[in-house]
């Protein structure tokens, strides 16, 4: 550079004034980005804040009107009587059993699926991945009352067994087709180094397959269970007494109040959040390298 | 330690049609540093794999020891492996990534540690063991990866193309380390390269394949200086060895060019009238010679720093010589090209076989 602009100044030459137009239609853009991303947050987070400040908010407090943005009242008073009306605390035990079951038993099965899926090649594995899907494609609204049926014909009808079963079965398609997405990404040469190095298929798999799919499992399971605590149609008619929470609340949200009904809300997504922010220590780097 | 013996191993891999590797044989005898150079598709790789065991031969023998290992898993041939691509464990930091192998065997957690400080020690490691791959170089995983293949005491050391990941520099510095590293271990290696000077300057034996066959097997010197045919030939040697193609004159005592003629020797004499090739190496051409000298056209001339690349043409056909880099002359002008007698290479057109004259 210096080189070349020595001459011009010799030359007495008198450059152009520097064009600022592209850096600040660089920074306009920068501010709609910024825009854009605080609009969305906003569209997904404010329906939580709201739900859960009206769930801490004392019964007169909620029937006030205009209603302010904070309440004027705090008070756990709904969210206690929420937790002691008859089942919840039942329901919520129920739907967290569910959704550790459901989240072990899809990767216990899917996961070994998903990693034939990456490694072999085998007649009519195309038409396998496809034909998986078609599970989420027989509405549950037509599986539920033979299942029902079946379940209680097998004596687990109303049981978390039972629920576990059908949630299980809706989440393997995506477990199966994740998980062979993250164990592509694992070198075979690993493998196969684990393997000259003394390392049987099965330990191969355990000592450097798994550690290295970790994230990308726990992003499965968080996935698995956000659809098993979400799900309500299944839970509902293979159940009776032993109901999940979103069934339960479900059953019980035509009779309630509405102080009721937010302190459902809110108690539906909280473990669901918690579940997330658990799990979220496997999804980012682990060694210092990000998942390829 | 121990010998490896591969007999007419046949592969061809699912829905290919060509053989990966046809019938090769081939001995590597206990503690030979055996090279296996070919170009990328030639089948070394698929040889060195169904070595260690990561695939299976369609038909065929391998003997490690005089023991058949042809369809035993790979961890029970006891030898270990380089890859190409180092296959450093990354959710593991140096020291667990070099004892892997030993940890795996169950070998005492004292004895693990004494052998990991040692190939630590000895590959420059030492002060790295804490560290996980990501936070290293790529000259310092290879490091790991060689150090983690030479603590388990295995009976064949087994490299695939080792050092192609690394840069043109620390390939040169790692390659004489390597040399002497193994020099001094002396166990049985196989290495897979397509870098005919990594080949050269490392084997005690060369075997250069083309098309899943060994082309030639021998001394490095050997395979450079008498290729057994023109593929060994063009292969090897950066420029590789130059061609020329003429007929024998009817007295069979010269070889007509185009226009110009060299001396055939007497053991050819059957070729008269017949076409015969030529081949002699860059290196061994004089410029400016006197006796017997051929007249060659300049193309173009490239200074190389330690030598000057000369591009010529002798009645047409393209020759290049390696002249001292002192050298200078014009492009277009004509040269006086000697070419010794006992540098030549003489190939049948037919076989493209190397003939033998003495």
């Amino acid at each position: 550079m210096s080189t070349e602009t020595r001459p011009a100044e010799a030359a007495g030459r008198t450059l152009p004034p520097v064009d600022t137009a592209p850096l600040k239609r660089r920074r306009r853009q920068a501010a709609w980005v910024q825009a854009a991303c605080i609009a969305v947050t906003l569209f997904m987070a404010l329906p939580i804040v709201l739900i859960g400040l009206s769930a801490i908010s004392s019964r007169d407090a909620l029937a006030e009107f205009p209603k302010p943005f904070l309440p004027s009242e705090y008070s756990f008073e709904t969210l206690l009587a929420f937790f002691e009306a008859t089942g919840t605390i039942p329901a919520l035990g129920n739907s967290v059993l569910v959704g550790v079951y459901t989240v072990f038993w899809s990767l216990v099965v899917g996961a070994p699926a998903g990693y034939a899926l990456a490694r072999h090649a085998f007649r009519g594995k195309n038409s396998y991945q496809v034909f998986i899907l078609l599970v989420r494609a027989l509405p549950i609204v037509v599986l539920s009352v033979p299942l029902a049926t079946m379940f209680l014909r097998l004596d687990v009808y109303d049981t978390v067994f039972a629920v576990t079963l059908v949630h299980t079965t809706l989440a393997l398609p995506t477990t199966v087709l994740i998980t062979a997405s993250i164990f592509v990404a694992v070198p075979t040469d690993l493998e196969e180094a684990a393997q000259v190095f003394g390392c049987t298929r099965w330990q191969a798999a355990r000592k450097v397959v798994v550690p290295l799919a970790l994230p990308g499992l726990a992003a499965s399971s968080i996935f698995t269970f956000v659809l098993s605590w979400n799900e309500i149609l299944g839970a509902t008619v293979v159940t009776l007494s032993h109901r999940t929470l979103p069934a339960q609340v479900l059953t019980a949200l035509d009779e309630a109040s509405t102080a009721y009904r937010f302190a459902g809300g809110f108690a539906l997504i909280l473990p669901a959040l918690v579940f997330i922010a658990v799990m979220r220590r496997y999804l980012v780097n682990m060694w210092g390298t990000t998942l390829r | 330690m121990a010998e490896v013996v591969l007999r007419d191993l046949v592969k061809t891999y699912a829905g290919a049609t060509v053989r990966a590797t046809d019938e090769v044989s081939l001995e590597v005898a206990d503690g030979e540093f055996m090279v296996l150079l070919g170009p990328s598709g030639c089948g070394k790789t698929t040889l060195l794999r169904m070595v260690a065991g990561l695939e299976l031969p369609d038909s065929g023998q391998i003997v490690i020891g005089d023991q058949d290992v042809t369809y035993l898993e790979p961890r029970r041939r006891n030898l270990s492996m380089v890859f190409q691509s180092y296959a450093v464990f990354p959710n593991k930091n140096v020291a667990e990534n070099i004892g892997f192998g030993l940890r795996v065997r169950g070998t005492p957690a004292a004895e693990v540690r004494r052998k990991v400080e040692w190939a630590a020690d000895l590959l420059q490691l030492s002060p790295y063991l804490d560290r996980y791959p990501a936070k290293l170089s790529g000259g310092q995983r290879q490091r790991v990866a060689v150090a983690r293949a030479i603590v388990m005491d295995a009976d064949v050391l087994l490299m695939d193309e080792p050092l192609s990941n690394l840069d043109a520099l620390l390939r040169l510095s790692f390659r004489a380390e390597l040399k002497k590293l193994v020099g001094e271990l002396g166990t049985t290696t196989l290495y897979v390269t397509h870098d005919q000077v990594e080949a050269l300057s490392l084997g005690d034996r060369v075997a250069v394949m083309r098309e899943g066959r060994i082309a030639q097997c021998d001394a490095p010197t050997a395979v450079y200086d008498d290729p057994a045919n023109e593929f060994v030939g063009g292969f090897l040697g950066s420029p590789p060895m130059n061609f020329l193609t003429g007929t024998v004159e009817r007295d069979g005592s010269k070889l007509d060019l185009g226009g110009q003629s060299l001396a055939v020797p007497h053991a050819l004499s059957t070729f008269a009238g017949r076409t015969l090739k030529l081949g002699v190496r860059p290196e061994a051409i004089e410029v400016a010679g006197g006796d017997g000298a051929l007249q060659g056209e300049l193309q173009v001339l490239e200074p190389l720093g330690s030598s000057a690349l000369l591009t010529t043409e002798i009645c047409g056909q393209p020759v290049k010589v390696q002249a001292p880099p002192t050298f200078r002359a014009e492009p277009g002008g004509s040269l006086s090209l000697r070419i010794p007698p006992e540098a030549c290479r003489w190939y049948d057109p037919e076989t493209s076989l190397l003939l033998e004259v003495r």
